[in-house]
């Protein structure tokens, strides 16, 4: 819990609503924060209230990190001078990982998380394209297992460098 | 995707006569459907045959309940009693509960489990799908969010029974034995409802167009059997789920609101 104090003190006073949830990291890969990840929709403010609207997006239905996350923007805006803050969960349109930003991926690999694929359009068979390993950015990789420490994670492993590593599912 | 059109939805939903079979007992057995499933494939936490298997039936659980406590959140509000997720989920006996009884079998062996989870997948996937492109925007939401996740459960299923199927003798004889003894539940998923937003019995085609290819490449035989046990949906259930519910309700039953 300390880590979640430290991101909200990140925050200063004064800092406007949609800077300061922006800010918030994702709870279960602390590299990246919420905007990065693309499950930030929107922030608005009530000029005459000052009351805060933020709307986000879960990866998965089951993600259990939201609850975390809900507190944490709320956290952010408190401590940015914005008590009054209401969040919001929506679900369509559904979270693709095509929100990841550029900057997102960037940090996701240097984290050692190799970044998803561009998602195949619907209809499209399914096919594994090579995942590059994060570490030595060779493409002689294979998947460990389907699933891994977080609902939106595979597990692979570089047959180049030996290591094991992330990888972000296309969703 | 051609399963079921927007058009075909949009009719369904303006169909619905009152008291015939609402939106409410509609997601209300889709919720319980996930519920279910969520909880049995939870017990294999820490007994999977190999780590990685332990994680993905963990996380496939978690893409369900995700799914159930949606679909039990629109439930209670269509229903307007007053009831939440919490409610519905912790506070129905096994009679009010009105999930197909394939999520209710016991989870067997790994490939008994293997064939509920690629079968309920093969399901489920046409169902949100189509439930995507609904009238009613809450489902639709759902079902566009869900269907991606079951996407991958029936790869995932897909993948194990033709591993199972095509592998050993062993493996081989315990995946055919698997797909008789869940193949007869199957039916119950179909069951025609045409007043629902979805009505099932459209989805046979893309179930069977799924399930017959996996089958033959795993070298199994497609049951023959005309063997339909159902009642699930009008809450007449086998003995397991009122197991099953005691496990998954004594907590909050015995501590009333408690909260993690």
């Amino acid at each position: 819990m300390v880590s979640v104090r430290s991101a909200a003190q990140r925050v200063a006073a004064g800092t406007d609503p949609r800077t300061a949830v922006a800010s918030v990291v994702d709870p279960e890969i602390r590299v990246i924060t919420i905007d990065e990840l693309g499950i930030l929709r929107a922030v608005e403010e009530d000029p005459a209230s000052g009351r805060v609207t933020v709307t986000i997006t879960p990866t998965y239905t089951g993600c259990p990190a939201m609850d975390v996350i809900r507190a944490d923007i709320r956290r952010a805006l408190a401590a940015a001078g914005h008590p009054d803050a209401e969040v919001r969960t929506v679900y369509s349109p559904p979270w693709s990982t095509d929100w990841i930003s550029e900057g997102g991926r960037a940090k996701l690999a240097a984290a050692g998380i190799a970044p998803p694929a561009p998602v195949p359009a619907a209809g499209v068979v399914s096919l594994t394209l090579a995942v590059r390993c994060p570490r030595c950015g060779s493409p002689e990789t294979e998947q460990v297992s389907r699933f891994g420490s977080t609902a939106c994670k595979a597990l692979w492993r570089c047959r180049s460098c030996s290591e094991p590593f992330d990888h972000l599912k296309a969703l | 995707m051609g399963w079921l059109t927007c058009e075909r939805a949009n009719q369904s939903a303006q169909q619905r006569g009152d008291g015939v079979n609402g939106p409410f007992d509609f997601t209300l057995a889709l919720a319980d459907d996930a519920l279910i499933a969520a909880q049995r494939l939870a017990e294999w936490t820490t007994r999977a045959p190999e780590m990685e298997e332990d994680i993905a039936l963990a996380n496939i659980a978690l893409d369900q309940l995700g799914a159930a406590r949606l679909l039990l959140s629109y439930a209670g509000e269509l229903e307007g009693a007053g009831r939440d997720e919490d409610a519905l989920a912790y506070l129905r006996d096994d009679r009010q509960f009105r999930n197909v009884l394939l999520v209710e079998l016991p989870n067997g062996d790994f490939a008994v489990t293997m064939a509920k989870l690629f079968f309920l997948a093969a399901y489920q996937l046409p169902l949100y799908t189509a439930l995507a492109g609904c009238a009613d925007e809450r489902l639709a939401a759902i079902g566009g969010k869900a269907r991606k996740e079951s996407a991958y459960h029936l790869d995932h299923g897909a993948l194990w029974v033709k591993r199972l199927g095509d592998g050993t003798e062993e493996s081989h004889r315990r995946m055919q034995a698997a797909v008789d003894h869940v193949w007869p539940y199957t039916h119950e998923l179909f069951a025609a409802d045409p007043a629902a937003p979805v009505d099932p019995a459209t989805l046979r085609p893309a179930f069977d167009e799924v399930v017959g290819p996996v089958l033959a490449e795993a070298t199994l035989t497609r049951p023959g059997s005309a063997w339909a046990p159902a009642g699930g949906r009008a809450g007449v259930h086998s003995e397991h789920l009122a197991y099953l519910l005691a496990e998954m309700q004594v907590l909050h039953r015995a501590h009333p609101g408690a909260k993690w």
